[in-house]
């Protein structure tokens, strides 16, 4: 079974949601929904002990073969526990969705739609190998999620923090499909597996850094990285569901994913790793502190997405380290890549299941707010226990499985204290510290979530709604999650074995051999070393600051909005919006002349230039027709008709003289051995006139007396140069042949290959038969504008007679 | 638009019925001499519009009781569909086939799947101009 | 024929300038005679039998098919926009009381 057509199963899907919506009411969409990915779960789960081996699979799509464009599905460790994480925490969203979104209220067909239409993006953007599809399927992420943000469309947040995502993740796109055209330059291949391969040449190509600050862009923008970050908050406008599965689990890795994917192209160069490294660590402490000042549970989570994100991607900088070591499994520097796929798959599992507490202490409180929450321990206690757990895995805290990767992640961080390449050995101290403060931070919004609103004081006189507990529909899936959390604690190396170290394979595949040469244990304790000591310092400073949080919390309000990046966001966007605006108010007079004359001009100047710069000029007597008798009588009838459209004052003449110059072109057609033309010519050119009568039966008399002298000449003289232009372009044309005509093919083959004798009609039909049928869809255009045009008049009435 | 002019009417009656048949010939001719599905349709058009202008158009409409909106649906349809076509049988879109029969009445014939396509030309040239001609008349 | 087809040229630019709105259609029709004679020149004017097979003529006697094709697919496209432009004059008159493009501009507080 070729899987690659597993990947547009969702979008198929989707086409029937509408119908389901609106045929079986009964039933939530959801349920319908629901199928699709955990039935592709179930396949994919499948395909799992190829990749535990290490080996791949590949499946082809052609797409549009004369450009190289194909579909390909390539899977891998990777992929697969990419796919298994879209896949699998899609279902638990839809069943959660199931319970969260009313059938009744909510547009659910829309909703699906686009939650489908995102499954298939992002599946097309792990399993893709072929730089432009996934370049297409990045681009569809964005605009399903734009779609989502802005679900609630009637609401002002949403289609601001839509517009904004849209903006950020767009441009970062096309940043990256620039960077992805370099990589096809260098290499001369869009595929990601030639590429590889080719990664020590790769390196010293002079587009290199280029290409990876321009891919970098892309990645960095999509997993909301410092300072494209700001566009995730205003996210969170979305529903729950929502939320939960883009922006924390999914979308949001999908720049983890092209950073892991590309890493073993751009590892070499130090550059890579200052960078990923870097920003990922700033991020992960910037927004670990911004989280703090956040009133919104959503918020705070939002920027604990920013965070984790950023601890992930550094970590995948550091993993770049061990393409300059020897003998890498002897080293610590070993810890880093799988720390990053380990704690990728943790953070999906905890906030996924915080999110959808946050979603249910929205849905049954009526607020988000954490200032009104509080003491709802006792009122929804299976929420906290489930909020309680994904924190403390958040935090860091045994015996979830947060705790075993934070380890890693200050393992791999204090391992690059002992790198010593790139000026490592001067700056490289900095890494640990940085991730220390960071993950005191996050220890402490863990515990302002969870504990500010379940803990402390009930205030019921503040909600919109008698807090009460969700229904169990809606719990199912988050607990589902944080059961999932305590699980992989206790088995943490079965899931590494089979999910973490297949991908770490894809990640350094220089590297290893097979996954299991990936020579990492993973176990809770490691004697008395320094990251036990630092973890020890995080809680005790952290529970520490958390217990003065009411002191100090308030300084956040000190910080200017004026100068932050949503401010620079906004004005930016308000700038080009007012500077487009002058700038077309400049030239867009309206007067459809002012719109003709530009054009003119510019076609008179162009042509022209092009004639004069290239002196493609020529003027070749000899291969003119001869002129008898007939084209002369013609020709004269024609620029005698012509004169007379000009300078007639009555519309009936200008129309009989139009079918005049119509019915010399046909005699002109005769001439010239065209027949089909004349027949075809004639025939119009009555019906037209006909049609003509009719319309201007309706139509005032030609009106000149408002045309000046002034404005007449220059109408004039602009008519002369497009005249003279036309008369030097048609002599050029007719005096010169660069290329043979395709028309002697044409001319050969009738008989042979298309069995048809007027050479004229076959190519119409048959050679270029796209080009008639779609003449013949622009006539059914023209024919639907010209009904509309005349019943639209007629409905209007009609209301105006209403009105009366 | 009502005239009640005898000279034209009679006229009309017979000439219509030439020009159709005509734009018929014309319209099978097409593959291998001069004409084809445009020409073929705006022939049939024209006799149309004679007879409304002889007659009227209301009387027209009672004779000729068609929705050339659906003709014109009908037309693209049909071309596309014989282009698709080609996808069934495994070949590039718009591939055409073609071959020789012998027709008891017409003598060698051939027959075409472009044939099919240039109907479907012919009736969306059709719909679409008698549309235009039908809602600009009847909107006086 | 080329001076032929500038003139065509010119005076359908001239007419497209005007104000007033039959005259532009006009023009437009003038452009598109135009165009499909410049398209046929553009082919060559050579050939002495026309584009059908016929025995006996030899295959560099007939005249370019493909321009014909062309300027077959063109008139009718031309003949579909001049009967929109015609219906869209006819409407905007009706409604509006007026056939003089400068009175047809959009209003200010447009955007």
């Amino acid at each position: 079974m070729s899987f690659v057509f597993l990947i547009f199963l969702p979008l198929l899907a989707a086409l029937f949601i509408p119908l389901l919506f609106k045929k079986v009411g009964k039933i939530h969409t959801g349920w319908f929904v629901l199928v699709v990915p955990v039935a592709l779960f179930i396949y994919y789960l499948s395909l799992l002990p190829t990749t535990i081996d290490g080996g791949n699979l590949v499946s082809e799509f052609q797409w549009i073969p004369s450009l190289d464009i194909a579909f390909v599905a390539y899977i891998d460790g990777l992929s697969l526990l990419f796919t298994l994480l879209i896949t699998g925490i899609g279902a638990l969203v839809v069943l959660y969705s199931i319970f969260y979104l009313d059938k009744h209220r909510e547009q659910l067909h829309n909703f699906y739609v686009y939650l489908l239409m995102f499954m298939t993006a992002m599946l097309g953007i792990v399993q893709s190998d072929h730089l432009i599809t996934l370049y297409l399927f990045w681009e569809l992420t964005s605009i399903s999620s734009f779609l989502l943000i802005g679900y609630w469309y009637t609401r002002d947040r949403s289609r601001f923090g839509a517009l904004k995502s849209m903006m950020i993740t767009v441009f970062g796109g096309l940043m990256m499909l620039g960077g992805f055209v370099l990589l096809s330059i260098m290499g001369d291949t869009y595929s990601i597996r030639e590429l590889i391969p080719q990664a020590a040449e790769l390196a010293t190509h002079d587009f290199f850094i280029w290409a990876l600050v321009l891919v970098l862009f892309g990645a960095f923008t999509k997993s909301a990285q410092f300072p494209f970050y700001i566009w995730l908050p205003d996210a969170m406008e979305a529903p729950t569901p929502v939320s939960a599965y883009l922006h924390s689990a999914t979308m949001v890795k999908a720049g983890l994913y092209l950073v892991a994917r590309l890493t073993p192209i751009f590892a070499l160069s130090g550059t890579w790793m200052w960078l990923v490294a870097g920003v990922g660590l700033f991020t992960m402490f910037w927004g670990s502190f911004f989280a703090l000042k956040q009133k919104d549970l959503k918020g705070i989570l939002a920027f604990s997405t920013v965070s984790q994100l950023g601890l992930i991607m550094s970590l995948l900088g550091a993993s770049a380290a061990g393409y300059h070591i020897d003998n890498i499994a002897e080293t610590t520097f070993k810890y880093a890549g799988f720390a990053a796929i380990f704690h990728l798959i943790n953070h999906a599992v905890f906030k996924g299941s915080l999110f959808m507490i946050a979603g249910i202490v929205d849905h049954e409180t009526g607020t988000r707010d954490i200032r009104k929450l509080g003491g709802l321990m006792g009122l929804m206690p299976i929420s906290f226990t489930v909020a309680m757990i994904g924190a403390f895995s958040m935090a860091g805290l045994p015996p979830f499985g947060g705790f075993l990767s934070k380890e890693m992640f200050l393992t791999a961080m204090l391992s690059l204290t002992e790198f010593d390449l790139f000026s490592m050995d001067v700056w490289g101290v900095l890494f640990p510290i940085v991730a220390w403060l960071g993950s005191v931070f996050t220890f402490i919004y863990s515990f302002y979530f969870v504990f500010h609103t379940f803990a402390g004081k009930h205030k019921p006189e503040e909600l919109p709604k008698p807090a009460h507990e969700a229904p169990i529909g809606m719990l199912i899936s988050p607990i589902f999650l944080a059961l999932l959390v305590i699980v992989i604690f206790f088995i943490p190396n079965r899931v590494g074995d089979w999910l973490v170290k297949p991908a770490v394979m894809a990640i350094q595949p220089f590297l290893y051999n097979s996954p299991s040469e990936v020579d990492v244990h993973v176990s809770a304790w490691h004697g008395f070393n320094t990251e036990l000591f630092m973890t020890l310092g995080i809680f005790a400073v952290g529970g520490l600051m958390f217990w003065t949080l009411h002191k100090w919390q308030k300084s956040y309000d000190r910080f200017p909005d004026s100068v932050s990046l949503n401010a620079l966001y906004d004005n930016l966007m308000f700038m080009s919006d007012t500077g487009a605006n002058r700038f077309s108010k400049l030239y867009m007079t309206g007067f459809i002349r002012s719109y003709l004359v530009y054009m003119f001009s510019f076609v008179v100047i162009i042509v022209l230039g092009t004639l004069f710069l290239t002196e493609s000029f020529a003027f070749d007597v000899t291969n003119l027709a001869p002129i008898g008798f007939y084209e002369i009588v013609i020709l004269l009838a024609l620029v005698g008709s012509t004169l007379t459209i000009l300078f007639s004052k009555s519309r009936l003449t200008a129309i009989i003289a139009l079918g005049a110059v119509g019915y010399s072109v046909a005699l002109f057609f005769v001439i010239f051995r065209a027949p089909d033309l004349a027949l075809t010519q004639l025939v119009i050119e009555t019906i037209s006139v006909a049609l003509f009568l009719l319309a201007f039966y309706h139509l005032p008399q030609i009106s000149r007396k408002e045309e000046r002298m002034r404005f007449r000449l220059g109408n004039a003289l602009i008519a002369l140069g497009v005249g003279v232009t036309m008369t030097l372009v048609a002599l050029s044309a007719h005096s010169q042949k660069f290329l043979p005509s395709i028309s002697e093919f044409y001319k050969e083959t009738v008989y042979s290959e298309a069995g048809g004798g007027n050479i004229v009609n076959v190519i119409l039909v048959d050679y270029r038969g796209f080009d008639t049928l779609f003449e013949i869809a622009v006539l059914g255009i023209a024919g639907i504008g010209i009904i509309t045009m005349i019943k639209l008049r007629m409905t209007k009435k009609e209301g105006q007679h209403e009105n009366k | 638009m009502r005239t009640n002019d005898v000279m034209l009417q009679t006229a009309t009656k017979v000439v219509t019925f030439i020009i159709l048949m005509f734009a018929v010939h014309i319209f099978f001719a097409g593959h291998y001499t001069p004409g084809g599905g445009f020409v073929g349709g705006l022939l049939t058009t024209s006799a149309i519009v004679l007879l409304m202008l002889a007659f009227d158009i209301e009387t027209v409409k009672k004779i000729l009781p068609l929705n050339y909106v659906t003709m014109t649906a009908i037309g693209l349809l049909l071309a596309l569909a014989t282009a698709a076509a080609s996808i069934i049988f495994d070949v590039p879109f718009f591939t055409h086939a073609y071959d020789y029969f012998d027709l008891p009445l017409f003598g060698k014939t051939s027959l075409h799947s472009a044939m099919l396509f240039d109907a479907g030309v012919y009736l969306v040239v059709v719909g679409v101009t008698m549309t235009i001609i039908q809602t600009i008349g009847e909107d006086e | 024929m080329s001076v032929v087809i500038g003139f065509l040229f010119m005076a359908a630019v001239y007419l497209m300038l005007s104000k007033s709105l039959i005259r532009i259609i006009i023009g437009t029709g003038l452009l598109s005679h135009g165009a499909h004679l410049l398209l046929l020149t553009m082919g060559g004017l050579g050939g002495i039998s026309p584009p059908v097979v016929a025995d006996g003529v030899s295959v560099s006697d007939y005249a370019d098919p493909l321009p014909q094709a062309l300027i077959l697919t063109a008139i009718v496209i031309s003949f579909a926009v001049t009967s929109f432009f015609l219906v869209l004059a006819y409407r905007s008159y009706q409604e509006l009381g007026t056939d003089n493009m400068d009175l047809l501009r959009g209003t200010e507080d447009h955007e």
